[in-house]
């Protein structure tokens, strides 16, 4: 600053320019140029597809054949399309089986690998396993357990008298083994980092409790719960996200890349419908238009968790 | 701020660099001395795509002999994918659409056939590299499929399913049944002889079932029907859907419902990971099968069950499942040397290798009259005379007619007829929910 405020010395006056334009570039410019690969790559990636997608959404557009402009027709036909309700519908009952008891179980562990305990360390890397390993890889191991002659489960409970179950064949018994893959996977990250924020929470505001003879329950659900409130909305959009788009899991449950998702269409999601009416009907129009609503779903089911969410502790 | 100017810089550069590197790439190297022919003076490379389980077209021999005399013309054989309707017939459409990566020749199943036929933009003309001239070697069925909307060749067959059962020799002694093909063949001559001989079979408590699931089988009796009335399946030949119209699918979905009902099947869903595990691991005891099963069969089943598989006649008579072309995609840069690798795949000496290596029964007339063909045996069924059991099985055969939207029909279909199977659709409300999937699915 000082140096600019002197008289420029024996400089000429030709080069004193464009060094100060370089100068105002490199502090007003400069800053903007290097977040832009960021941004570069979203429009590309991000916005300009989901625009396409709209456009494509408002023909009758077949893939490797004819398009037609149809305006919104594709979205009426959507909303009253029953198989298209089934994929929601279906996606939300997963979605809420899986998440509930997994944010539940992930607070509880995490309260649990927040006391001293031997080997505290390898006991928080332990939970964080699982998500080490491909999607793909716990759905075909778990979609082997699950398998209706040679599986785990029904061996197991066939101790129980219980008959052969095929997985696949009801809405409950395919939601209830997808969840439990998503939980295996999803339960250890979101428990670590409830933990994280679990360890952000000053100690002396449960020594207090403790003198004025607060039991370690009460400490949990009075101070615990709500100081963590933002963590834990942050999980729950988190698991929104993934829960609504929903797709690796219920596609390798199914054994093949049909994604009618079982045979009647048990527990195809949204996700997996879209991808059916693309690359399995070749209606990339209905799909686009599948596509947009899905958005707008997850904006839905976002904002309606975030009102849940700030209830939770008796926020103000 | 020197840095950042260098920075710029270096960056300009490698993107130059970069373009280069780009441009020399699609270059080549030079041609080894003593090419012969005019058409290509360096060596082009024919990328032939196919798809199928197990051996699938059983081209390897056949591309190996071709390499060898063709110095100029390499051609690259690749398998894609064990399944056609979901995996490559959606990718070959999205290259076709993209303009690039499709195979220099591709091939394409039967199911498929009406909706590239429809397609003319994406194929090119092989009557202009003079292939007109084999039409009198294909059945007129055969033929006539590879023709397009605008009435141009753009696809030429290879093989033909034929029909036949498939059964498990082990399982049938162990049920106490005839395990000698002639026998079992005579155990069933019609479909009703079949349930019968299945009831029994289920009767000996082998502990396997008698059929995989549902829909080999309806298949195999569709096929067989679909001749008797008019030759169609689910679509007429003005592309309307007829799927509850037309007796022969009601007859082969009634069949099913039939084998369903009494227990027969082992409620597999075909080309699933469990279907493969029940192949090799014995979990039922037949199987339809067209020529092509058989290398599904032996690729599945794998070499420790040799012998325990085999061919006997189909019950009800001839008919046939399936088969497959090839066409050479407008987007090739090299149309002339594709069409003639076409040319020699489906001619005669590719059709007979084709057979020896995965079973695949010729749908080349000459090929089919060849002695290679007529005398011979699968050694992996124990010998079965696979020559003269698939050429009965295609005597007089009828073509079948195939709509625009057949893969998606079919498999919409298919999954009502899997899910009455296994207990997830009523019997009694199966019909009306499979047609409705039918009228949906044909949109």
């Amino acid at each position: 600053m000082t140096l600019q405020l002197a008289p420029p010395r024996k400089v000429p006056g030709r080069r004193t320019a464009p060094s100060r334009r370089m100068a105002r570039f490199d502090l007003k410019g400069v800053p903007y140029l290097l977040v832009s690969p960021y941004y570069l790559l979203f429009a590309v990636f991000g916005v300009f597809p989901l625009g396409y997608t709209l456009w494509v959404s408002l023909h009758d557009w077949e893939l490797a054949g004819d398009t037609k402009f149809t305006g919104l027709a594709n979205y009426g036909e959507l909303i009253t399309d029953e198989s298209f309700w089934n994929a929601v519908v279906n996606t939300l009952g997963m979605f809420v089986v899986a998440t509930v008891p997994q944010i539940v179980l992930a607070l509880l562990l995490a309260n649990a690998l927040n006391k001293r305990l031997r080997g505290r360390l390898l006991l928080r890397l332990g939970v964080l396993l699982p998500l080490v390993t491909s999607v793909v890889a716990v759905a075909v191991v778990f979609s082997q357990l699950y398998s209706r002659d040679y599986g785990l489960f029904n061996w197991i409970l066939s101790w129980f008298g219980v008959d052969p179950i095929t997985w696949q064949n009801e809405k409950w018994s395919s939601w209830i083994a997808i969840s439990t893959m998503i939980d295996w996977r999803w339960t250890g990250y979101n428990a670590i980092i409830l933990l994280a924020a679990m360890q952000t929470i000053p100690r002396d505001l449960y020594e207090a409790a403790a003198i004025d003879g607060a039991t370690a329950r009460t400490q949990f659900w009075r101070i615990t719960v709500p100081m963590l409130r933002p963590t834990i909305v942050f999980v729950v959009f988190i698991s929104t996200i993934g829960g609504l788009t929903l797709f690796a899991e219920p596609v390798m449950f199914e054994g093949n890349p049909m994604m009618t998702g079982g045979t009647t269409g048990q527990y195809q999601t949204v996700a997996m419908f879209i991808v059916k009416s693309a690359f399995r009907d070749f209606e990339m129009g209905y799909a686009a238009a599948a596509a947009w609503l899905l958005f707008v779903l997850i904006l839905l089911g976002t904002m309606i968790n975030y009102w849940f969410t700030r209830r939770i502790g008796g926020a103000k | 701020m020197k840095n950042h100017k260098r920075f710029v810089v270096t960056g300009a550069a490698m993107t130059a660099l970069l373009a280069i590197a780009a441009c020399s790439g699609g270059g080549g190297g030079t041609t080894p001395s003593g090419s012969k022919s005019s058409a290509a003076a360096e060596p082009v490379t024919i990328n032939v795509h196919t798809f199928g389980g197990g051996e699938n077209f059983g081209y390897d021999e056949a591309v190996k002999k071709w390499n060898a005399e063709h110095p100029n013309i390499q051609i690259k054989y690749t398998n894609l994918t064990d399944r056609f309707e979901d995996v490559y017939l959606p990718q070959l459409l999205q290259r076709l659409q993209a303009g690039a990566g499709a195979g220099d020749v591709v091939g394409i199943d039967e199911g498929a056939m009406g909706l590239m036929a429809a397609r003319p933009q994406f194929f090119t003309d092989l009557g202009q590299y003079g292939l007109e001239s084999r039409k009198a070697d294909f059945p007129a069925a055969k033929w006539e499929a590879g023709l397009n909307a605008d009435g141009k060749l753009f696809a030429l067959g290879t093989d033909m399913g034929g029909m036949t059962m498939c059964y498990r020799k082990d399982l049938f002694k162990k049920a106490g049944l005839p395990t000698d093909r002639e026998e079992v063949g005579k155990l069933w001559p019609d479909w009703n002889a079949f349930l019968e001989t299945g009831k029994k079979f289920e009767a000996a408590k082998t502990g396997a079932k008698f059929m995989d699931g549902p829909n080999t089988i309806y298949n195999v009796i569709l096929f067989q029907e679909a001749p008797k009335n008019g030759n169609l399946s689910y679509f007429d030949k003005n592309n309307q859907l007829v799927i509850e119209s037309n007796p022969a699918v009601k007859t082969s979905f009634d069949w099913v419902t039939t084998f369903s009902k009494a227990g027969l099947t082992a409620k597999l869903q075909a080309w699933s990971p469990a279907w493969d595990k029940a192949i090799k691991g014995g979990g039922f005891a037949t199987m339809g099968c067209p020529s092509w099963m058989l290398g599904v069969i032996e690729g599945k089943a794998g070499p420790s069950n040799k012998g325990n598989w085999d061919v006997a006649a189909v019950p009800g008579g001839t008919g046939n499942w399936g088969g497959s072309w090839l066409a050479v995609p407008k987007q090739t840069k090299h149309p002339k040397e594709a069409a003639e690798v076409v040319n020699y795949l489906t001619g005669k000496e590719g059709h007979i290798a084709a057979f020896k290596e995965a079973g695949a029964f010729p749908s080349s007339l000459p090929a089919q009259q060849d002695p290679e063909v007529a005398n011979l045996k699968n050694a992996y069924f124990n010998d079965a005379p696979t020559g003269k059991i698939f050429s009965e099985s295609v005597k007089n055969l009828q073509p079948v007619f195939f709509g625009e939207k057949h893969a998606q029909v079919k498999t919409a279909v298919e999954k009502v007829i899997e899910g009455m199977d296994q207990g997830a659709v009523k019997y009694d409300e199966a019909w009306s929910k499979f047609v409705a999937a039918g009228v949906k699915a044909a949109g």
